[in-house]
């Protein structure tokens, strides 16, 4: 017991709650100057509330470390940041894949567009 | 609405052709090619997929009697081939031939290819390199690929064959005519837009078409830049793993 509230120091709690409360800020400010989507915002603020919730309430971070059998609580905050991170780079490669596909759509009716226009202004030129 | 062809409407009214030709930097060959078909095929229509070449693809299609269409950039051999079905779908057309553009098919076999198609016997029919003419006074000589390329035909033409329950000899082989139903289907989002290859053919099986190989010429790739010189061994192997696998897990 003695050992987990050495390495839970205070001092990495307050540094902690510091980049929680950073980050979530920051993403908000994003979504108001339309820098970011509402719809990639969502799992960034799941991100920093889990680490913040998980910092305040102390007893939950202990119980999650003592189930996944993590041998200190910050590992059990990086476990969790870290899976998150994995989930946003996961999301983004289907955002991706959905935006290749689309681009792939326009430029093929760009290409049809352009091949009917040239021949209309074909025939015109020829009337 | 796709027609439906049976066998007493071949007489009467000729199906709307149209081959398509998807070219990458050809310059040097699409202009052959493009010739040879409006000589040989004048009721056929010819459209060349540009897809997004710096080369004078486009300038030279053209001149040679080509309509073309230019991908704004390069789509990948698939994408191209998807342009030009669109472009089939969008104007009526009933039967569509696709030949590549570096001159590997040749294309006095189109009659071959677009026969059973017409006659309504297949709804889509795979050019083969490999069959050997059963034509006779026609010798197809034995078509030699890298070994990697050979490696993947034979890997992927005996998974085909094994699930289709019919025998691919040439998986890889861009030399195909379809029916209307089929490029409508293939314009969708279904179709892959870097190596369509087996896992086509196994997805147009299950989607009930009926597919059949003939047996036609190609020549060795003649400077070896072709569309599928982008062609990455591994990455073609994991995808074409993959991409089978999703098409049996689809409905």
């Amino acid at each position: 017991m003695f050992f987990e509230e050495v390495i839970m120091s205070i001092r990495i709690k307050i540094v902690t709650f510091i980049i929680c409360i950073a980050m979530l800020l920051l993403i908000v400010d994003l979504v108001r100057r339309r820098k970011l989507r509402e719809e990639y915002s969502q799992l960034w603020f799941a991100t920093w509330l889990g680490i913040l919730i998980l910092m305040v309430w102390f007893d939950l971070l202990k119980w999650v470390s003592h189930l996944i059998g993590a041998v200190s609580n910050v590992s059990t905050l990086f476990l969790f940041a870290f899976m998150f991170l994995i989930l946003i780079s996961l999301h983004f490669s289907v955002v991706i894949s959905k935006l290749t596909d689309r681009i792939k759509d326009l430029s093929q009716q760009h290409a049809l567009l352009q091949n009917e226009l040239e021949s209309v202004k074909r025939a015109q030129s020829n009337n | 609405m796709p027609r439906i062809w049976r066998d007493d409407m071949v007489e009467n009214e000729p199906e709307k052709t149209v081959v398509i030709i998807p070219a990458h930097n050809e310059g040097a060959h699409i202009a052959a090619i493009v010739h040879q078909i409006g000589v040989s095929y004048p009721s056929i229509d010819m459209v060349v997929i540009d897809d997004g070449s710096r080369d004078d693809t486009k300038a030279k299609a053209f001149l040679a009697g080509a309509s073309v269409i230019s991908n704004p950039f390069s789509l990948g051999y698939g994408g191209a081939l998807q342009t030009g079905y669109k472009f089939a779908v969008k104007n009526g057309y009933h039967i569509l031939v696709q030949l590549d553009g570096d001159g590997q098919h040749d294309a006095a076999c189109m009659d071959d290819l677009i026969e059973p198609v017409r006659r309504g016997v297949a709804d889509i029919t795979i050019g083969s390199r490999f069959l050997g003419s059963q034509k006779k006074g026609i010798d197809y000589p034995a078509y030699h690929a890298p070994l990697a390329r050979m490696i993947g035909m034979k890997i992927f033409g005996a998974i085909a064959t094994f699930l289709i329950k019919q025998k691919v000899t040439d998986p890889t082989s861009g030399y195909q005519a379809m029916n209307s139903r089929v490029f409508s289907l293939l314009s969708g989002d279904q179709f892959p837009i870097d190596y369509p290859d087996a896992d086509v053919i196994i997805m147009l099986h299950r989607a009930g078409f009926r597919i059949k190989e003939v047996p036609v010429r190609m020549f060795p790739s003649p400077d070896d830049k072709s569309m599928h010189s982008g062609f990455k061994p591994l990455y073609y192997i994991f995808k074409m793993f993959l991409s089978i696998l999703v098409t049996l897990l689809r409905k």
